[in-house]
Order: C-alpha cells, then sequence, then structure tokens
C-alpha cells in the first residue's frame, strides 16, 4: 500500500462512497411481502463496491503514480466553468460563457486581449443568434 | 416482414427528402468529429441528443447513427496526417498510416482508408439486416431472469475489456449503477440517495451524465496540453489519393478480414472497435507475408483496422436493436437517445417499429456512400479541420454542453450537475478509470434492478430462479467466468513466478 498512490486514494474514496450506500440501504426494507424491497440491490452493489476498492487500496503499491503536469491547466478552466455556472443565474448564460471564454482563450491559450474578447463576443453572439432567437430553445 | 419487403420499406424512408439531409448532416458532422482529435462520437451524440427530441425519431436515429460511423471514416485522417488518432477506433491505423505519410505516400494511406471504410462498413449493415430480424425474434421468448443474466453478461463483459485495470472497470461500473439507483423507487415510491434535494427525486438524467463524462471530460483533459501537434500535407487532386491497382490487391484479405472481425467483435458487448481493429491488425499481420514489413508503413495495415472499426458500427447496433442493450458508450447513448424519444428498445422495437429499423438500415448504406464521396476527393478540405484554433473549439464544446443540458430540464441543478461530472469524467481519465462501463451501468443500472427484483418475485423470493432456468444459468455462469478469467491469470502468474523461483 502506497499512501500517495492514486490508486490509494482514489479507493479511499470509493470505499467511503460504498460504506454510504450499505449504511443507507440498511435504513430501507430488504425483502417486503412482495418481493425485495428498495434497499435489496443497492445493498448487493454498495458491498461489492466497498470489498472492491478496499482491494484497490491494498493493492495499491502496484499502481501507477500519474503525471499530473497539466492538471492544474484542466483543473483551472474546471474551476473557472464551475464560477460561471454559478453566476448563469444573476448574470445569464450570454455574459457568463463570454466570460468563460475571454478566460479561456486569454489565459489558458496565451492568445492576445483583443482576440480573446473578439472570439468570446463572437461566439457569446452566435449562440444568443441560434438557439433563443432562431431555434426557440431557452437559454439559462 | 421479410427483409427484402423491409429494404423496399426502408428506403422510402431513408429517401425521403429530410432524412437524407439528416443523413448527409449526421454523416459530414461525423468526419468532421472524427477528424478532430479530443472529440469523439459519444461526446458529440451526447450533445446532440437534447436538440433531437424536437425532430421526427426516423431522421434523429439517422444523423445520430451517422455521426456515429462517420466518424470512424474521419478518424483515420488524423491518424495518418497527425500520428493522433482522431477518434479511439483509429489508434492502430496510426502505425502504418503515419509511416506510409512520411514516405510521400498519404494520398493512398487516405484512399484506402476511405475504401476499405466503404467496403467493410457496407458489409457490417448487411450483416445488421441479416442476423436482427431472426435474433429480436429469438429473444422474445426472454422473461425477466433472462434480461437479468443477459444484462450482467453485458457488463461482466464491457468490464472484463474496458480498461487495464478490471477493478477499476468494476467500480466504475458500480458507480453507474448507484448513479441510476439515485431518486424515487419505481416499485415502492421510497426516495433513495436524494440527500434531501428536490431535484433529485426523479433522478439524475443520462444525458447530463453522458455530456459530462464524455464532453466536459475530454475538453479538460486536452486543456492540459498548450500547443497543438502540427499536421502532415495532404496531397491535392484525386488522382493521388487513389490507390494503385497493386494496392488493392494487396488489400484483398484485409477488405475481408476487416469485414467479418469487426463485425463480429461489434455484436460482443463491450468490445467495441478499437478492439475490433487491434484484432484485425493482428491477424492481417499474422497472416501476411511480408510481416516483417508491418509498421513501416504497408497499406493492409491501415486497410484491415480501418474496414473493422467501420464494420464494427453495424455489429454493435445488432445487441442494442434486438436486446435493447448496449455494448459500449456510443451505443448506450443511442439507447438513451431512443427511450427519450419513446420507443423501447427490445426484441419487439423491430416489429413494432419497420420504418424505424429498416431506415436505420437503408440509411447506413446511404451514408457509407455518401461517405466514400465525402472522404475521397474531399480529404484536403477535411484536413482543413485540423487547423480550427482549439481555443474556439473548447468554448464551442462547453457551450454546446450547457445548452443542450439546460434544454432538457431548464435546470441550473442540472448545471451543477453537469460540471461535477464533468470533473468526475476528468479524474476518472487521469486514474485510469474507464468510463464506458460507468455509463453503461447508468443506463442498464434501472432495468437491471426491475429484472431482478421482478425475477424474485416470480419466484417469491428465491435466488435459484435465476439458475433454474437453462438459458439465463449459461449466461451467468458466463459473466462469472469473464469476471474469473483475470484472477486465473494473476494465479498463473503467481505459479509461473513460483515455478521461476524454485529452478533458480
Amino acid at each position: 500500500m502506497r499512501w500517495r498512490s492514486p490508486d490509494c486514494w482514489s479507493g479511499l474514496a470509493l470505499a467511503a462512497l460504498g460504506g454510504y450506500i450499505v449504511v443507507a440501504a440498511g435504513g430501507w426494507d430488504y425483502l417486503t411481502p412482495d418481493g425485495p424491497g428498495p434497499g435489496f440491490f443497492p445493498r448487493w452493489y454498495g458491498v461489492a463496491m466497498l470489498v472492491l476498492s478496499l482491494l484497490l487500496v491494498l493493492r495499491s503499491d502496484r499502481g501507477h503514480v500519474s503525471d499530473w503536469r497539466g492538471a492544474g491547466r484542466a483543473l483551472a478552466t474546471w474551476a473557472a466553468l464551475a464560477l460561471s455556472v454559478a453566476l448563469m443565474k444573476a448574470i445569464g448564460f450570454v455574459v457568463a460563457f463570454a466570460a468563460l471564454t475571454l478566460f479561456i482563450v486569454a489565459v489558458m491559450y496565451r492568445r492576445s486581449t483583443l482576440v480573446a474578447a473578439l472570439t468570446a463576443v463572437a461566439l457569446a453572439g452566435a449562440f444568443y443568434l441560434i438557439f433563443p432567437l432562431a431555434l426557440g430553445v431557452p437559454l439559462p | 416482414m421479410d427483409i427484402a419487403s423491409g429494404l423496399l420499406h426502408g428506403f422510402a424512408v431513408a429517401l425521403a427528402p429530410a432524412n437524407l439531409l439528416w443523413c448527409f448532416i449526421g454523416v459530414l458532422l461525423g468526419t468532421v468529429v472524427g477528424i478532430l482529435p479530443g472529440l469523439g462520437p459519444p461526446a458529440t451524440i451526447a450533445m446532440l441528443l437534447p436538440l433531437t427530441a424536437l425532430m421526427n425519431p426516423a431522421g434523429a436515429i439517422i444523423m445520430l447513427a451517422g455521426i456515429y460511423y462517420g466518424a470512424k471514416y474521419g478518424g483515420s485522417t488524423t491518424s495518418i496526417l497527425l500520428n493522433v488518432p482522431g477518434e479511439s477506433a483509429s489508434v492502430v491505423t496510426c502505425i502504418d498510416g503515419y509511416q506510409m505519410a512520411r514516405k510521400g505516400r498519404a494520398g493512398p494511406a487516405l484512399g484506402i482508408a476511405a475504401i476499405a471504410s466503404f467496403v467493410a462498413g457496407t458489409f457490417g449493415v448487411l450483416a445488421l439486416m441479416l442476423v436482427a430480424p431472426p435474433l429480436a425474434r429469438l429473444a422474445l421468448a426472454f422473461s425477466s431472469p433472462e434480461y437479468f443474466a443477459l444484462m450482467a453478461l453485458g457488463l461482466a463483459m464491457v468490464v472484463l475489456l474496458a480498461g487495464r485495470s478490471m477493478v477499476k472497470a468494476l467500480l466504475a461500473m458500480l458507480v453507474g449503477l448507484w448513479t441510476a439507483g439515485i431518486g424515487t423507487d419505481v416499485f415502492t415510491s421510497t426516495s433513495r440517495f436524494t440527500f434531501g434535494r428536490m431535484e433529485l427525486l426523479s433522478g439524475i438524467d443520462f444525458v447530463v451524465v453522458a455530456i459530462g463524462v464524455f464532453a466536459i471530460g475530454e475538453v479538460l483533459a486536452n486543456m492540459e496540453a498548450r500547443e497543438e501537434p502540427q499536421a502532415l500535407p495532404v496531397p491535392k487532386g484525386l488522382r493521388n489519393l487513389l490507390p494503385t491497382v497493386q494496392d488493392i490487391k494487396d488489400c484483398r484479405f484485409a477488405f475481408a478480414n476487416g469485414s467479418i472481425i469487426g463485425f463480429l467483435i461489434g455484436v460482443l458487448p463491450g468490445a467495441g472497435s478499437t478492439i475490433a481493429s487491434f484484432i484485425s491488425y493482428g491477424v492481417e499481420k499474422a497472416f501476411s507475408r511480408r510481416r516483417e514489413q508491418f509498421g513501416t508503413g504497408v497499406i493492409e495495415g491501415v486497410a484491415a483496422p480501418e474496414g473493422a472499426n467501420n464494420s464494427e458500427t453495424g455489429g454493435a447496433l445488432v445487441p442494442l436493436l434486438t436486446l435493447g442493450i448496449p455494448g459500449s458508450g456510443t451505443t448506450a447513448i443511442l439507447l438513451a437517445a431512443l427511450v427519450l424519444w419513446g420507443f423501447k428498445p427490445g426484441p419487439l422495437f423491430i416489429a413494432e417499429n419497420p420504418s424505424m429499423f429498416w431506415g436505420l438500415v437503408a440509411s447506413m448504406y446511404i451514408g457509407n456512400v455518401m461517405l466514400l464521396v465525402l472522404n475521397l476527393p474531399l480529404v484536403p478540405l477535411f484536413a482543413q479541420v485540423l487547423r480550427a484554433p482549439v481555443y474556439v473549439l473548447y468554448p464551442l464544446i462547453i457551450g454546446l454542453s450547457v445548452v443542450g443540458v439546460y434544454s432538457i430540464s431548464g435546470s441550473l441543478f442540472d448545471l451543477a450537475l453537469l460540471a461535477g461530472f464533468g470533473l468526475l469524467g476528468y479524474v476518472m481519465r487521469k486514474l485510469d478509470y474507464p468510463a464506458a462501463p460507468l455509463v453503461l451501468g447508468l443506463v442498464l443500472g434501472g432495468a437491471m434492478e426491475r429484472a431482478l427484483r421482478q425475477s424474485l418475485m416470480m419466484s417469491e423470493g428465491s435466488l435459484t430462479i435465476l439458475v433454474a432456468r437453462p438459458l439465463s444459468a449459461a449466461m451467468l455462469v458466463c459473466a462469472l467466468l469473464i469476471l474469473l478469467i483475470p484472477l486465473f491469470t494473476t494465479l498463473n502468474s503467481w505459479r509461473l513466478r513460483a515455478m521461476e523461483e524454485e529452478s533458480k
């Protein structure tokens, strides 16, 4: 077992999920007079998840350590996406999406501010023209 | 409906101007998506799925299938010119395709890829047409225990073939089953795993998970690299793209090999087009008189895998349309599409919806011809897609994903889930957890639980019903054996290691 191995901590996270499923399923009927209850199937796959994830943790010394270079870029993009989704209720899709595009082009791909602004306006404008105006599909 | 009249009816459906247009849009989009590295058919189909809710179902399935097989034509272009697979099914094409391009034979490599795809793709549709209707009639005898066993067998195959670690594939599948279980239990109205959120009472929409894991996850993974690789030039003019007579002669066996292996692997749940192309390449190499030259730019090394990954499409549609059991991520999304439009894929699907089935089959014949025409003379034009700046492409994919999810439910909570599943998709890629078992677990989870509970109701709670019926018992034994294979190989490797130690 290697504590810094990704297999080890992803296994622990899944073991926690498996444990939660087993505990939650324990609160529902396993068998009812009509047949299996709502707790029947989850209890089985919860136990399977718990056992397999612990197996993964125990065998994690043989697992590989992922190359985490570049992960920062991906996670920064995800954080920007999550923030723009959170802001959509307040500022709407068009503005939030334009801001996200601006961030990706200017910060992630290091293009000039002009290129980034033009891309953001063009993409957000195209979405607005195509979906709500032409197709009648609502935007957040 | 017999095959001849079914096919005639199918052509009447597929040749309707609107359906012809959807077929063209599908194969065109498929080719573009196939060429673009980092954007695969499952992500594209998942993103477009919400928009198809407004379409005629026959036109919609024709278009989505067009994306599915069209991407396999386009994938080879990127493999040959860039040494990067446009989609996973074209990985093995890089080996000889890129070497041919480096030697100045990019034209014949692209040409033979299109021709092999056409020959084997058409064979796959022919075989689908011949195999699916009788298999559907056979499956009419299935009851709940057989369905449960069949789904267990399908999931076991997917787990076996999905990734390097079977434990991780199993865990991904279990997460899929859990996700499918979120919401209100249909038998007892008990709410399960809803964390007190009203939004989760009706469960998590499959589209949210599919778009999150495939589209957003893929974009995040691709965002890791800042610079894009440079493509080799494409020769101009049709004459420079056509293979020579000798090239075609060299590929005769590859055409047959790719067609047959691709279809057979396609029918098996879980194997998929990547495995089909690898096996077909391996067989081609094993039987070749110049096997030592493989890897240096041999034209059969392009024809065999490209044929196999196209024939596989026809095979993969067999279990989907006859049993309602998808064998891969993409066919799982197609299953969700059929359900979204109000169909019930299963043994009665072909008999109850002849226009859908035969229209799809006929459209695939037409689509393959369209793809040959598009991919032979127009490949230099399509190769320009590789010059599209990624900083425009990735925000575009994210925007389409957000709009797609919001158009289904109109819920901002679903957009938060989309972001969450996008992160999950990325982390799974990073940690080597395969996505296909998760998606299949999700799409089959509800039906699997229903089949198991109905079986146990039939037997008044006794699990023996699953093994008392011969078909169900046979399938469960097969599933068990499949899951035990790695255990035997592990034990065998320990035995061999012990023997080595002893002999020292």
